[in-house]
């Protein structure tokens, strides 16, 4: 983590509603540059919610998020260059190449080194013989690596991942592991929802528990091993509350 | 330089939409062949001949765009849907009228290119002479203006369950004081007056294409982030 650097992620009283159904119920973060928080919770508790509010895909019903000192509650503008996102859903279009998807993407952030960036991520990923095959044709386990590909092209400084080993083979995941853990030695800020504490748990350091739109443990990680088993309780607990 | 970032924004969408098409070529086939399809049955149901032929040929024509553009418009922002792409476009894009204007480009794109095949065939099938230049800038600007209330509307409707049958009962509507003015100066251009004596219609043209543009921007962000 940046030391003396302003916090990345500053979330304020954040509140979000869908109709008479409180998704996030006054939520206060700060996320530090550089620091590598994963967002755990049940089903519902508000994860995505939260994430896509960072990502400037949805906006709060009240309260405030800034990433790199921009307010990003009321449209993102050009914070958005900063912020990368990952989600089990790829983003990408089927029907265009892997090459045409990240050239895309490279045109629409404005990249100006974009054949060598491209190059390097297909590369990074272990894609570059199937560069020029649409994405339909691809596995599940490709379509995600060429996802984070896609995420990071414009070297965003926070990376959001919702969910991403969702739908993912063993040797997939830890082929994205792989990936991640080389993106966090960059000193990339990160912020992932997973159900499996466990498996994300090597790559974070600080662990933020949400249920019913609430923030109800946040701290770090500690002990990776003995987290789940915590989690799990916490779980129990609130479910039964 | 913030205009020129906005520009090449645009341009990298209309670059996508084409190449997206190319590689599948769904829209352009869908339309075509529905279009040609109801061009003909037209012609020949009708017995669209001669004199008759050239009376009805404006009509023809324009029906046969507004309902085949529907085909397109709707896949066009389907596309967007597959795997999330629409939020790829929104975390991408700083400014949302970016994804407006390179969505309603490349729509009127992939509609001249259906017109370009849709004119000489109803100048042969209806005996009217359809490439005149003044008749193909009335097609651009119907074009135009139907492109983007598509494009607007498309968005709406992709987000509902039944979008295939949502986008033509939202946009044949709205597209009626469109296709008045865009028929009357077909017809009139036809019938082989000038383009001064048809000025009227081609100004409501112009004035259906600027509000609807209007409109489109000031909507667009709110209908592309529900």
């Amino acid at each position: 983590m940046a030391e003396n650097a302003p916090p990345m992620v500053v979330i304020e009283q954040l509140s979000k509603a869908f109709g008479p159904r409180v998704a996030l119920d006054r939520i206060d973060l700060e996320i530090a540059t550089g620091e590598r928080v994963m967002l755990v919770g049940p089903n519902g508790a508000g994860k995505t919610t939260l994430l896509r509010i960072v990502a400037t895909l949805s906006r709060p019903t009240a309260g405030t998020v800034k990433v790199a000192g921009a307010d990003v509650s009321r449209g993102g503008g050009d914070a958005r260059g900063r912020i990368g996102f990952l989600s089990h859903e790829s983003l990408l279009y089927e029907d265009l190449t892997a090459r045409q998807n990240l050239r895309f993407y490279a045109r629409m952030y404005g990249l100006g080194d974009m054949t060598a960036r491209i190059e390097e991520l297909l590369a990074r990923v272990g894609l570059t013989r199937r560069g020029d095959d649409l994405v339909r044709t691809f596995s599940r386990g490709m379509v995600q690596r060429l996802a984070v590909a896609r995420a990071i092209l414009h070297r965003p400084g926070l990376l959001l991942l919702d969910e991403p080993y969702s739908g993912l083979d063993p040797v997939a995941a830890e082929s994205l592991t792989a990936l991640l853990a080389a993106l966090v030695e960059t000193g990339c800020t990160l912020l992932l929802t997973t159900h499996h504490p466990a498996a994300e748990g090597t790559l974070t350091e600080r662990v933020v528990v949400l249920s019913g739109g609430r923030v109800i443990e946040d701290g770090p990680v500690g002990d990776v091993a003995s987290f789940p088993s915590r989690y799990r309780a916490l779980l129990t607990q609130t479910m039964s509350a | 330089m913030r205009t020129q970032n906005w520009a090449r924004q645009v341009w990298a969408i209309v670059v996508k939409d084409i190449a997206a098409e190319l590689h599948t070529r769904e829209i352009l086939s869908a339309m075509f062949v529905f279009a040609v399809t109801a061009m003909l049955t037209f012609s020949f149901a009708l017995d669209l001949r001669g004199a008759v032929g050239r009376d009805a040929a404006p009509g023809v024509v324009w029906t046969t765009i507004a309902f085949a553009g529907t085909l397109g418009l709707s896949r066009s922002l389907a596309r967007e849907q597959q795997t999330g792409g629409i939020a790829g476009l929104l975390l991408a894009a700083g400014d949302r009228t970016v994804i407006f204007f390179g969505k309603s480009l490349g729509n009127t794109a992939m509609l001249l290119i259906l017109e370009i095949a849709l004119l000489p065939l109803g100048t042969v099938l209806f005996d009217a002479n359809l490439l005149r230049p003044e008749i193909v800038l009335v097609v651009i600007l119907g074009t135009i203006g139907y492109a983007v209330a598509g494009t607007l509307l498309a968005a709406i409707a992709v987000n509902t369950r039944a979008r295939e049958v949502m986008l033509p009962i939202l946009l044949l509507p709205l597209i009626v004081p469109l296709m008045i003015p865009a028929v009357q100066a077909t017809a009139g251009l036809l019938e082989g007056l000038a383009l001064a004596e048809v000025n009227n219609w081609m100004r409501v043209l112009v004035v259906y294409d600027l509000l609807i543009v209007a409109v489109a921007m000031l909507t667009f962000e709110y209908v592309i982030e529900a």
